[in-house]
């Protein structure tokens, strides 16, 4: 139940990119008839993207190497671009960490950022990003869904207040794409990072919705493919790959969403009940279908999913002992948890391959794995443990 | 991630638990960090009696603390105060070294119980 992490590839998605490594392995950039095959693929997929999101054009999608590499072309792009008409950008402190770490390189070369806080739920207040916008801000960056605490946030009306202000609105959407809908032109959305494996498309690959008119330059410099904003010979399999998963994603999302949904509360419902002291991290009822984060007191994150795993439970955390730079979550952080809190947090992301007996088998033994550690640790009260 | 070993005493920890009446508790860590480890030995003739502990923490910090204790056990004073980080680690195997710095503070916890026992000692002559 770690789908956040990966998914895997859907066996129609592998189906169909399969010609394009030995048979049809033409570039599209070719003038003779064999690039012809090629290039009719590359237009396809964008415009199974496009539709996927609602995009009025085609064109408006360039594909690029995931989410980070769309995430890096949006906001560097943005701001290089616009330069002449500002410095300051305005993000949000729950953005993946891609994001932040953009957001971070620009300031070092006398970009401003401002980072708007989130709620207890983990949701962006519009006036509170409205308060920030100054004479000097050339976008506003805000994600569509947070991966970890699955918070959806308002993005139509952030939009809206971006435009009313002449601000570009880019919005992260990795995590939400193909889970829920989305319509850049009814959100207001002028640029919209996409994530291929988190629709169960191929790894590296990723595209960028940028709408017809937007200021922006390439980050990377080439031959000129994808008009010019994202250089390198395309990689055919990996948007024919990604084309069909967002074909699918739009035909399944309804039945996929509602199914992932009942399941996700039962999950969450079924937790909370049976195990004191548990609680629900992000929005109670605006949040993606498929995520589930739970936080325990007393006992620590990487504890639990070895406790997990050890019965074939596979899940992630936001404590800081299962990450790289041994610090808690940022998000957790930003959502006012203090930092033993985050330790003892779970995420629970399901997909395709779950079912409602996975559902049951976690809320049978997920208590136990609780209750072990609890046993353990000295900071359980003692009366818990009678 | 883990070695085998690391799993079987993080699976099934060796004594866990307090001591009620015991000679000398020793708490290193902070549950801010992650891991929060408490150590309880019991004294007789010099030698580590019994040693128990309560751990807050990560697969790493619960292995360690469960080898500590049967480390220390039965083990005379000066020589549980000889017993290292490396010991705990080289013990269970290795730890990843990520963990070693963070989660590997069981020696710490003992060496923290037996300081408090004999603080306790010295105050009661």
């Amino acid at each position: 139940m770690d789908h956040a992490a990966g998914m895997p590839v859907d066996p129609r998605v592998f189906e169909a990119m399969k010609p394009y490594f030995v048979e049809n392995y033409g570039n599209p950039s070719s003038s003779y008839s064999f690039g012809a095959s090629a290039k009719n693929a590359l237009m396809e997929s964008r415009e199974k993207v496009a539709r996927l999101i609602g995009a009025e054009k085609p064109e408006e999608v360039i594909f690029t190497s995931g989410g980070t590499e769309s995430n890096n072309l949006a906001i560097k792009g943005v701001a290089y671009r616009n330069k002449d008409k500002g410095n300051h950008i305005i993000a949000t402190t729950i953005e993946h960490i891609s994001v932040i770490n953009i957001c971070k390189h620009l300031q070092k070369q006398d970009f401003e950022i401002t980072y708007i806080p989130v709620d207890k739920q983990g949701m962006v207040d519009p006036e509170k990003l409205k308060d920030a916008i100054t004479d000097k801000t050339i976008l506003i960056s805000v994600m569509y869904a947070n991966g970890e605490i699955g918070t959806i946030q308002p993005i139509r009306e952030i939009g809206k207040i971006a435009h009313e202000n002449q601000i570009y609105f880019h919005v992260d959407a990795v995590a939400a794409v193909g889970k829920v809908p989305i319509n850049v032109g009814e959100e207001n959305i002028d640029l919209l990072s996409i994530s291929s494996n988190d629709m169960y498309g191929p790894k590296g690959m990723g595209a960028l919705y940028i709408k017809k008119g937007t200021r922006i330059q390439p980050v990377m410099q080439g031959g000129g493919q994808e008009r010019g904003l994202r250089s390198g010979t395309e990689n055919i399999p990996g948007i024919v790959g990604m084309g069909k998963a967002a074909e699918i994603a739009q035909e399944e999302m309804e039945t996929e969403g509602r199914r992932l949904s009942q399941l996700r509360d039962k999950l969450i419902k079924g937790a909370l009940n049976k195990i004191a002291r548990s609680y629900l991290n992000g929005h109670p009822t605006k949040r993606l279908p498929n995520n589930a984060n739970l936080r325990f007191s007393y006992i620590e994150g990487e504890s639990l999913i070895l406790g997990l795993d050890m019965l074939g439970i596979q899940v992630s955390s936001g404590s800081a002992c299962t990450s790289k730079t041994l610090e808690p979550s940022h998000v957790l952080l930003a959502i006012g948890l203090a930092h033993e809190e985050a330790h003892g947090s779970l995420v629970f992301t399901m997909g395709k391959q779950n079912s409602e007996e996975d559902v049951k088998y976690v809320l049978e033994v997920l208590p136990g794995v609780v209750r072990r550690l609890r046993a353990m640790s000295p900071l359980t009260p003692k009366e818990m443990l009678r | 991630m883990y070695s085998e070993k690391v799993m079987d005493h993080f699976m099934n920890p060796r004594n866990v638990g307090e001591i009620p009446d015991a000679d000398g508790v020793g708490t290193v860590g902070n549950p801010v960090c992650g891991d929060l480890m408490t150590v309880y030995i019991k004294v007789k003739d010099n030698r580590l009696e019994d040693v128990k502990f309560k751990t807050f923490g990560c697969g790493a910090a619960i292995a360690t603390s469960s080898m500590i204790t049967e480390l220390a056990k039965g083990k005379t004073i000066e020589e549980a105060l000889r017993i290292t980080r490396g010991d705990v680690a080289d013990s269970l195997g290795g730890l990843p070294p990520i963990k070693m710095h963070c989660s590997n503070l069981a020696a710490d916890a003992l060496h923290a119980a037996i300081k408090d026992y004999v603080k306790r000692k010295e105050a009661n002559k």
